[in-house]
C-alpha cells in the first residue's frame, strides 16, 4: 500500500504536463489582467452597471468555489485566480441590464456544475463561463437579450434598449445597419472602439486586442486556435454572408458579436481545447464554421458561444485522433 | 418523379445534428450510457446500430405503406414495428452467426441490445407519421443512426478522459455522465433553428 504522498505522484493528469516555472495562478491572474482594458471600456460605455454585474459574477464564482471546497474538506483553490477568471469572463459576457440573481445563478452553474463536479480545474470538459452563459440564455431568454445602447457617460443611470449589430443584421439586413451607424467607416470605427450595444465586455475590439497582445507576448496563448477561428469566420462571411456568393462583408462579422472575446480568451482555454497543435487548428476551424452557420442560418443571432461549447465536446476526440505515435511503436497486429 | 436531393440532405443533417435523438429528445439513453464507457464498444455499437436502423426503417416502410395503409391498419403500427425490428434483429443474429462468425463475435453482443432501443422504434413511427417517401425514410434513418453514433463517440471520448478525473465519490460513474449529457445537450441547442423542415 503506497502512502498518500507516493500515491499522489502516480496521479495521471491531462495535458499540459510541462509548465516551466509558470504556475496556474500566474497564468490565470495574467489573463485576468489582460481582460482589464475590456472591463474598463465596459465601465466607460455602460456605466456602474458594468461594475455591479461583473462584481456579482466574480463574487458568486469565488464564493461558490470556496464554499464547495471547504464543505468537502478540500484545499481551497480560490487563490489561483481561475474562479475569479470564470466570474470575470461570465460577467463580461452578460448584457448590462440583468437583475441581480442572473449573474449569481450563472456563476454557481459555471463553477459547481461545470468545473468542480468534474474534478476541478484541469478536468472540466466545457469552458465554465460559457456553460454559465448558455444556461442563462436558455433559462432566461428574455432577460438575456435586452441590450442597452452605450451611453459613453460614466454616470448614466437610465439607458435606451436597442438590438445588437448582429441582431439588426439578422432581422433587418445590412441596409438598416448602415442607416443606424452612418456610413461604412463609421460602422467599422464604432465596432472597433466598442460604441455599440452588446454584452458588457465583448464590444470593444481594441481593448480585447490589447489584452490578447499581452497574452501573446507572454506566450500564454498561441496562434493555433484564434487565427484559424478568425480566418474561417472571415472567409465564410465573405463567401456566404452577402446576397450572392463572394459578396459578403467579412469585417462586420469579424468585429461584432463576441468573436474577439471568444477567440482570444475562451476558445484558447488550456483545459477545454485540444492540447496538440494540429488539433488546435482543427478546433479553431470548427469553431469558425459553427459560428458562421449559426449566425447566417441558425435560430440565434450570435453563435460564438455555442460554437466553442460544441467544439469543446469534440476536443477529447480531436486529441485522440492526433495522438502522436510513440517512438519505435509497432502497429498492433490483428489477433 | 425526380429525387429531391436537397430535402434528403437536410433530413440527414437535421436528424443527425439539429434534432439529434439523444441530445434533443433524450431517447435511447440506456444504450447511450451503457456502451459509452469505452471507445471500442462505442464504435462497434455505432456501426451495428446504423445498419440495423436503415434496414428496419426500410422494412417498416414497406410493410406500413404497402400493407397497413391499404388495409387501414395504421393503429397497429407500434406492435407491428416492434415485431419487424425484433424479427429482423433475431434473424440477422442467427444468419450472421452462421455466415460470418468473425463479424458475429465483433458485433453480435450489440445486436441483442438494439432490439430494445427506443430510437429504433421511434424512427419508423416518425417516418409513418410524417408520410415520408421510401428514400426520405432511409435518409432519416441514416441521419438518426449517424447522430446516435456521433453522440456515442463524443460521449465515449469524454468519459474515457473522465476516468482519471477527481470526480466527487457520489457523482462517479453514471451521475456525472448524466450531467455531462445534459451539458452536451445544452451545447447542441445552438443548432436549433438551423434547418426547419
Amino acid at each position: 500500500m503506497a502512502t498518500e504522498a507516493e500515491a499522489r505522484k502516480l496521479v495521471v493528469s491531462v495535458s499540459p504536463h510541462a509548465r516551466g516555472d509558470e504556475t496556474v495562478g500566474r497564468i490565470m491572474w495574467s489573463v485576468n489582467l489582460a481582460l482589464l482594458p475590456a472591463f474598463i471600456m465596459s465601465v466607460y460605455y455602460f456605466g456602474p452597471r458594468a461594475i455591479y454585474v461583473t462584481g456579482l459574477c466574480i463574487l458568486a464564482a469565488v464564493l461558490s468555489e470556496h464554499i464547495y471546497q471547504t464543505s468537502l474538506k478540500k484545499p481551497t483553490t480560490i487563490g489561483d485566480g481561475s474562479a475569479f477568471l470564470t466570474g470575470l469572463l461570465l460577467g463580461l459576457n452578460l448584457p448590462p441590464s440583468v437583475p441581480f440573481y442572473v449573474p449569481i445563478v450563472g456563476s454557481v452553474v459555471a463553477i459547481i456544475i461545470t468545473k468542480l463536479l468534474f474534478g476541478g480545474l484541469g478536468y472540466n470538459v466545457f469552458n465554465p463561463a460559457l456553460i454559465g452563459r448558455a444556461f442563462l440564455l436558455i433559462s432566461f431568454p428574455k432577460l438575456m437579450t435586452i441590450w442597452f445602447a452605450p451611453t459613453a457617460k460614466f454616470v448614466a443611470m437610465d439607458a435606451m434598449t436597442t438590438a445588437t449589430p448582429l441582431g439588426i443584421l439578422k432581422e433587418e439586413g445590412i441596409v438598416k445597419l448602415m442607416e443606424i451607424f452612418g456610413d461604412k467607416t463609421d460602422l467599422y470605427m464604432s465596432l472597433l472602439v466598442g460604441n455599440r450595444a452588446g454584452s458588457l465586455g465583448e464590444t470593444s475590439v481594441i481593448a480585447l486586442l490589447i489584452g490578447a497582445a499581452f497574452l501573446f507576448y507572454r506566450g500564454y496563448i498561441t496562434w493555433h486556435v484564434p487565427v484559424p477561428f478568425l480566418a474561417t469566420v472571415g472567409l465564410m462571411a465573405w463567401v456566404f454572408g452577402g446576397e450572392g456568393y463572394f459578396t459578403g462583408d467579412p469585417v462586420i462579422h469579424l468585429l461584432s458579436g463576441g468573436l474577439m472575446l471568444g477567440a482570444f480568451f475562451m476558445a484558447t482555454d488550456y483545459v477545454t481545447c485540444p492540447s496538440i497543435r494540429k488539433g488546435q487548428i482543427i478546433f479553431g476551424i470548427g469553431c469558425g464554421v459553427i459560428t458562421m452557420l449559426i449566425r447566417l442560418k441558425g435560430g440565434f443571432p450570435e453563435g460564438v458561444m455555442f460554437a466553442i461549447l460544441l467544439m469543446n465536446c469534440f476536443s477529447p476526440l480531436i486529441d485522440r485522433s492526433f495522438k502522436p505515435k510513440m517512438f519505435g511503436a509497432v502497429k498492433e497486429q490483428k489477433a | 418523379m425526380g429525387i429531391d436531393w436537397v430535402k434528403l440532405f437536410e433530413l440527414v443533417v437535421s436528424s443527425a445534428l439539429i434534432n439529434n435523438f439523444v441530445f434533443t429528445m433524450f431517447l435511447g439513453l440506456c444504450i447511450f450510457f451503457g456502451v459509452s464507457k469505452k471507445m471500442e464498444t462505442a464504435v462497434g455499437m455505432s456501426i451495428t446500430f446504423l445498419m440495423v436502423m436503415v434496414v428496419s426503417a426500410a422494412l417498416s416502410w414497406i410493410v406500413y405503406q404497402l400493407i397497413m395503409v391499404p388495409l387501414d391498419l395504421g393503429f397497429l403500427k407500434i406492435i407491428v414495428f416492434i415485431g419487424i425490428v425484433a424479427a429482423f434483429v433475431q434473424s440477422a443474429d442467427i444468419i450472421m452467426k452462421k455466415v460470418s462468425p468473425v463479424l458475429y463475435y465483433k458485433l453480435g453482443v450489440y445486436l441483442a441490445l438494439i432490439t430494445t432501443n427506443c430510437i429504433i422504434i421511434a424512427v419508423p413511427l416518425h417516418n409513418a407519421g410524417e408520410h415520408y417517401t421510401f428514400l426520405e425514410s432511409i435518409a432519416f434513418a441514416i441521419g438518426s443512426g449517424l447522430g446516435f453514433g456521433l453522440a456515442l463517440i463524443i460521449m465515449a471520448s469524454i468519459r474515457e478522459k473522465l476516468e482519471v478525473a477527481d470526480v466527487p465519490a457520489p457523482f462517479r460513474g453514471l451521475p456525472i455522465s448524466f450531467i455531462l449529457a445534459g451539458l452536451i445537450a445544452l451545447a447542441f441547442t445552438g443548432f436549433s433553428g438551423l434547418i426547419t423542415l
